[in-house]
């Protein structure tokens, strides 16, 4: 049962995401803006703040996992982080680095670390640098750094739509538009300043991946092409329900 | 073939007449079982920022539906022919602005005028 209609958006609206709080839903679209909602006990809605930062549309937006921090990604191939600052939302930090579109984000469970998908193939990793850190990295006033800290490209031959980062696992799935869906895992070894992450998991005819887990759930949808002459609709088969596996390694069944 | 006959926005030429499309401009490529990379390169009769881009749209709707088999697309202009070729090429492959573009009904309109087949 719809129980209200939030106006505002020029445009379509591409994302919408709750924060952890669960009082403040943030929205973005293609009119360029990002947009922070908050609800009261009464389920009145409230919009606190419209985000004119980015330059072009605005695909996707995300919150962190417990702090009340918003990033969005854009087609103007930037990340846009956005916080509270008395009273006031305000953009905190640019990433820059992608070469195109910026289609989804996701960040780890801990939220010192951002994972972004873009149309120039890659995947970058992101990790917040606080003023005074230890490694040295520079910050400007009191507002963390965002690095750039590891980049995955290579192994998408299409645009990246979109990316999630598995809270239990630590495992990175991306969507992407050559028909597969791809799990990285991070090494062992990895380096925390330089992370490094491999290919663990790719669906393609043949392979059916499976990870078992108890809670956490990864789901991809299929987006349907129009009918073919002489074709089939694409068939619901390579869609996939993937969860991961929390105790076992990946594995690949054939 | 299925592009050829494509009409241009403006004047009452096809695309192949006023070549801003030839067959040498369309490469196609293997990409899997039965799935093919067909990748259109075409040159602007003006360097019109909206009618590049209507061009693009015309192209890639009369292709998505004529084409018999899987593929995927990429239109691009051809280097060197546009001021703004980068942002043009960008708008006609993202997938979520071909879309909207398609939503708008006077583009549509346009769009539909320019891939209807010749009688």
């Amino acid at each position: 049962q719809c129980v209200t209609t939030l106006e505002g958006h020029e445009n379509e609206v591409k994302s919408v995401a709750w924060a952890p709080s669960g009082t403040l839903l943030a929205t973005c679209s293609r009119d360029k803006s990002v947009w922070v909602w908050e609800v009261d006990e009464e389920e009145e809605y409230e919009c606190v703040s419209v985000l004119n930062s980015h330059t072009q549309d605005v695909k996707h937006v995300v919150w962190h996992p417990n702090q009340e921090l918003l990033a969005s990604a854009s087609y103007d191939d930037t990340v846009k982080l956005y916080h509270e600052e008395e009273d006031d939302w305000v953009c905190c930090a640019t990433l820059e680095g992608h070469e195109s579109t910026v289609w989804s984000v996701a960040f780890d469970r801990s939220g010192e670390r951002l994972a972004s998908c873009s149309d120039d193939k890659t995947v970058r990793i992101w990790r917040r640098y606080k003023p005074g850190n230890e490694e040295g990295v520079a910050c400007s006033g009191t507002d963390p750094t965002w690095k750039c800290v590891c980049n995955l490209s290579g192994y998408h031959s299409r645009t990246i739509y979109d990316v999630a980062w598995c809270h239990l696992t630590g495992a990175l799935a991306t969507a992407c538009g050559d028909d597969a869906i791809r799990v990285f895992e991070e090494s062992a070894s990895s380096d925390p300043q330089q992370p490094t992450f491999s290919l663990a998991a790719h669906n393609s005819p043949g392979w059916a991946v499976t990870l078992h887990c108890s809670a956490s759930v990864l789901s991809t949808s299929v987006e349907a092409e129009p009918s073919r002459r002489k074709r089939p609709r694409v068939s619901f088969s390579r869609h996939m329900s993937l969860m991961a596996r929390a105790v076992f390694p990946v594995s690949f069944l054939e | 073939d299925i592009i050829r006959t494509i009409r241009d926005p403006e004047k009452p030429n096809t695309l192949e007449e006023l070549e801003v499309v030839t067959e040498s401009c369309v490469e196609v490529q293997e990409i899997g079982e039965d799935e093919y990379l067909v990748i259109i390169r075409f040159t602007p009769t003006v360097p019109h920022c909206s009618l590049a881009t209507l061009i693009g749209l015309c192209l890639r709707i009369k292709l998505q539906r004529c084409l018999p088999f899987r593929h995927k697309l990429e239109i691009y202009i051809s280097e060197g022919t546009h001021s703004t070729e980068e942002d043009i090429n960008k708008q006609i492959n993202d997938k979520e602005r071909v879309a909207a573009a398609m939503e708008n009904p006077n583009l549509r309109e346009i769009v539909e005028q320019c891939v209807m087949e010749p009688d």
